[in-house]
């Protein structure tokens, strides 16, 4: 067993296209065991998927609320994320490691920005937790780029006529955050209540932020 | 579902060191929920109870401490993968030797494997 190696890091999304796939040492360790233990029979790997789609909310640090609710207050923080998000982000001095490409789209009055990893499913985990099962869905993956605003009204999302729909197609190099807009009647709010407000799918673009009455209190 | 949360409460109450947010354990990333869920799966089909995990998890972090390790809390699912990995060797289920070829095997398949495939082991990738 190579037991000494210190590279856990998540390689999911860092694939080289013309590479190959990587998978770190854990997440090798991980599956070797798995198979092993379906093929004699101890395990059945829905079973197991099931168990972690409990935990779905409680994977990855999910400061992904926390970096919106920032951009919401400090307009310098703001300019610096729609920049490089990688970078603001790491200079808000949060423990977690992100991921080298990030990128954060802005909705506003005239455009909506939605998420999709077309080819699988990279996903800023590391902001937002494990993806939602709908999130890898192959129609999920397929219609929002053909149909995005049929997708939206599935998930209860109705825009405006005016209001542009763009949908960024996350890869192996580049992935996206959207930085929803501040719902109304919440100025002199603080950082934590907004972050709140912060829904996991208002950062996919398939939802918005919660509005200020909905805050819980 | 019910007999599950039982078993994570009793994980609880028994394993100690397991990272959680209030009464929920909590992953830093998806293969520790991986890990988490099969040593779940292996207490509940009897192959060992969660005493004897957390003994054995126990020394393995204790070992670990000894040699270096920092004892944050940020490697505490390693060495949960390693006692599943002991464990499982100790009770007959597969030898160290088994699980590096296993281990070998998916590597194989993750490489010949292009991004946005899922990949897949198949006998080739055990040559």
């Amino acid at each position: 067993m190579p037991n000494d190696h210190d590279h856990d890091h998540d390689h999911d999304h860092h694939h080289d296209h013309e590479h190959g796939s990587e998978l770190s040492e854990m997440q090798l360790r991980v599956r070797a065991l798995e198979t092993i233990l379906t093929e004699k029979g101890y395990v059945d790997p829905a079973a197991l998927d099931s168990i972690i789609e409990t935990y779905e909310t409680k994977i990855g640090p999910h400061i992904g609320a926390q970096v919106v609710a920032r951009a919401w207050v400090d307009s310098g923080f703001r300019e610096a994320l729609l920049a490089d998000a990688s970078k603001a982000i790491a200079k808000l001095g949060l423990e977690q490691k992100v991921g080298d490409h990030l990128i954060a789209v802005e909705n506003t009055p005239s455009t909506h920005n939605m998420i999709v990893c077309t080819l699988c499913s990279c996903y800023p985990w590391d902001l937002l937790g494990l993806p939602p099962a709908w999130y890898k869905s192959a129609p999920y993956r397929a219609r929002t780029v053909k149909e995005p605003r049929r997708v939206l009204a599935d998930f209860g999302v109705t825009l405006p006529d005016e209001t542009k729909v763009r949908v960024w197609d996350s890869t192996a190099e580049t992935r996206f955050i959207v930085l929803p807009m501040r719902p109304a009647a919440t100025e002199g709010w603080s950082e934590e209540k907004l972050a709140a407000l912060v829904t996991r799918d208002s950062m996919i673009g398939t939802g918005f932020a919660k509005a200020a009455n909905e805050a819980t209190a | 579902m019910a007999s599950e949360i039982e078993a994570v409460r009793a994980a609880l109450e028994t394993v100690p060191g397991i990272p959680c947010a209030g009464e929920a354990p909590i992953f830093a990333e998806p293969w520790q929920a991986q890990a988490f869920a099969m040593a779940l799966t292996l207490q509940q089909r009897g192959v060992f109870s969660w005493n004897e995990w957390a003994d054995e998890l126990g020394a393995q972090i204790k070992a670990a401490i000894a040699q270096g390790d920092p004892d944050d809390g940020t490697t505490y699912y390693r060495h949960w993968l390693a006692t599943l990995e002991r464990l499982v060797a100790r009770k007959g289920i597969a030898s160290p030797e088994t699980l590096d070829r296993y281990y070998q095997a998916w590597d194989h398949a993750a490489d010949r494997t292009p991004h946005g495939r899922t990949i897949e082991l198949t006998p080739d990738d055990f040559a």
